[in-house]
């Protein structure tokens, strides 16, 4: 749906061109939810601005519902603008206007009558549950209500594709579910593609079904989160569940074991106790549900030799568990 | 000499002033009109052009938009800065053009129009800029054209602090129309100059200054008060952002 093939972006010139992306490629399939996670400073937000072209790309192409955008005069951009909304972290609602008139702008700006524009509006603010606010100016609103009129701004003109710009990063985390759950909703309900930047992993982990991660303008990883999970060594994995730093004591070997689908709610460190005699300390555990499976990451501790570790180890391969040594004496 | 104790005094003040006063309305107002209707483009052209600004690129050249942008702040900077007395001796050609004649209250607005549409430009310029540049990104994410962009996005949100800025001009065409006794446009600042200095009345003074204060007051106060309810919306109750940017704009809109 989303097609961003080796963009590069740099800003500046001579010695203070800074690149903001360096031949970034991304595929964004139709219906899925994508997060891209960075750092501030990683490039993320010229990624997605270049996505509907706010910031044009140096080199690459964008490609969004099979139109490539790099290629369209300004007049046809504008055109497949209307078809992708836009969400912001600071929300950038006109304060000359009332909740239903900044969600009318939209379908101004396509040109709807005043008739349409009014059912359109109530309709779409009904959906975000701000019908009662129809009358209110943003500055009466709460920032949640705010991302609401948003929200309903960027879908009154049924665009296909949502962009989201750190939309939940000036929320409370209370606010920033419920704003999850509605994108998540719509997401579903509407079929619509959303790409969403963050730097907070918990958006990712509550409502993608992939994920980017965006370092110095590259892409390290990307991939659905249920196969990231499993791949080994997955920086994106590590950090959608953190187990801290690790303190290896003599004599002991600290193993991660991920979880995911299947083998996630059978009682894998009951067995292994059971099956080798061994007083196994649980150091440190995240269970989550992802993209609606259970998943999650266990730091265990195994007293004893490096040779019984290393039996052990394979044995939990042979269930089919991902299993990383982290430290000590099978290391 | 005026003798303030004969019978006609008060009747001929009150005639010459209500005169003068009409006068002074007439130039006025017609010169704010024209001042608005070119003041207000040229200030949305002058921000527009700037580097980055919604019109860099005019007719697809940047060259187009910088030598637009070059001449603007040139034609404003100098209607600003040459005295109002030298200015509306030196377009009496232009105003001949324009008028048919140099003399009169019809006349003499031409060069207070000129004198005030770079002031308002200005005014216009600080109001647009003071817009989050958020709004025309989102604008312009919706797939708005530069047309709507200004008549829907940077007018109606810069519409509060315009109208300040045209509390400022107002009181400063008031304020000019009283020089234009020279070129005999009439007005409150003829009727201050003759009576009051030629003719040694200083009643005459007292009761012109008198009545100009007064309409620039209840201008500045009409203006602010729809400054005000447009910008109501914009803050939230404390009035914390609000007061502070109502005083910014009149310093920066202060002459």
């Amino acid at each position: 749906m989303i097609s961003i093939s080796s963009v590069s972006k740099s800003f500046g010139a001579g010695e203070r061109r800074t690149v903001a992306l360096d031949n970034v490629s991304l595929e964004v399939a139709r219906g899925e939810m994508f997060g891209v996670v960075g750092q501030s400073g990683a490039g993320k937000s010229t990624l997605i601005r270049t996505v509907n072209l706010l910031e044009r790309p140096d080199s690459g192409t964008i490609t969004v519902d099979g139109v490539n955008l790099t290629a369209l005069r300004a007049q046809e951009l504008r055109i497949a603008r209307q078809g992708i909304g836009m969400i912001f972290q600071h929300f950038n609602l006109l304060s000359s206007r009332t909740v239903q008139g900044n969600v009318e702008l939209a379908l101004e700006v396509i040109g709807r009558d005043p008739r349409e524009r009014k059912r359109r509006a109530a309709e779409i603010l009904d959906l975000v549950g701000l019908t009662a606010k129809a009358g209110s100016y943003p500055a009466q609103l709460s920032g949640g209500q705010k991302q609401r009129v948003g929200i309903a701004r960027a879908l009154a003109a049924n665009p296909s594709v949502l962009l989201s710009d750190e939309a939940t990063s000036a929320l409370d985390p209370e606010t920033t579910r419920s704003i999850l759950e509605l994108l998540r909703t719509i997401n579903t309900e509407l079929g619509l593609t959303v790409l969403l930047i963050t730097h907070e992993m918990d958006v990712v982990k509550t409502v993608c079904d992939s994920a980017a991660l965006l370092e110095g303008g590259r892409i390290l990883e990307h991939g659905k989160l249920v196969e990231l999970i499993s791949t080994p060594g997955s920086r994106l994995a590590r950090d959608l569940f953190p187990l801290g730093a690790v303190t290896v004591r003599p004599g002991t070997t600290v193993i991660d074991i991920t979880f995911s689908g299947g083998n996630a709610d059978r009682p894998v460190i009951a067995q292994l106790a059971r099956d080798h005699s061994l007083d196994i300390s649980i150091l440190g555990a995240a269970i989550e549900t992802i993209a609606g499976n259970q998943a999650g990451r266990t730091r265990l501790e195994l007293p004893g030799t490096a040779q019984a570790h290393s039996a052990i180890i394979s044995d939990l391969r042979a269930q089919g568990l991902l299993v990383e040594v982290v430290g000590g004496e099978a290391a | 000499m005026i003798d303030v104790n004969s019978p006609t005094f008060w009747p001929e003040l009150i005639q010459v002033v209500l005169v003068g006063l009409g006068q002074t309305l007439y130039m006025v107002g017609f010169a704010l009109l024209f001042t608005i209707i070119i003041g207000l483009p040229l200030g949305i052209l002058l921000v527009g052009t700037e580097r980055g600004g919604l019109f860099e690129r005019l007719f697809g050249s940047t060259r187009v938009g910088r030598v637009i942008h070059t001449v603007l702040e040139f034609v404003v900077n100098l209607g600003r800065s040459v005295p109002f007395i030298i200015l509306m001796i030196a377009v009496i050609p232009f105003t001949r053009f324009v008028v048919g004649t140099f003399i009169g209250s019809t006349a003499a607005i031409v060069p207070l129009a000129l004198v005030a549409i770079p002031f308002f430009a200005r005014m216009v310029e600080i109001g647009i800029k003071e817009v989050d540049p958020g709004l025309t990104e989102a604008a312009h994410s919706l797939g708005a054209t530069r047309w709507q962009i200004v008549t829907k996005i940077l007018v109606p949100e810069a519409l509060p602090s315009m109208f300040l800025g045209l509390a400022t001009t107002i009181t400063s065409i008031i304020n000019f129309s009283a020089m234009v006794g020279t070129v005999a446009g009439g007005g409150l600042g003829d009727v201050a100059f003759r009576y009051g200095y030629q003719r040694f009345s200083t009643i005459h003074i007292v009761v012109v200054v008198i009545v100009i204060f007064v309409i620039v007051m209840i201008l500045q106060a009409v203006l602010t008060y729809f400054a005000k309810r447009f910008a109501r919306n914009s803050f939230d109750e404390k009035g914390g952002r609000a007061s502070r940017r109502l005083a910014a704009d009149t310093l920066t809109g202060g002459i």
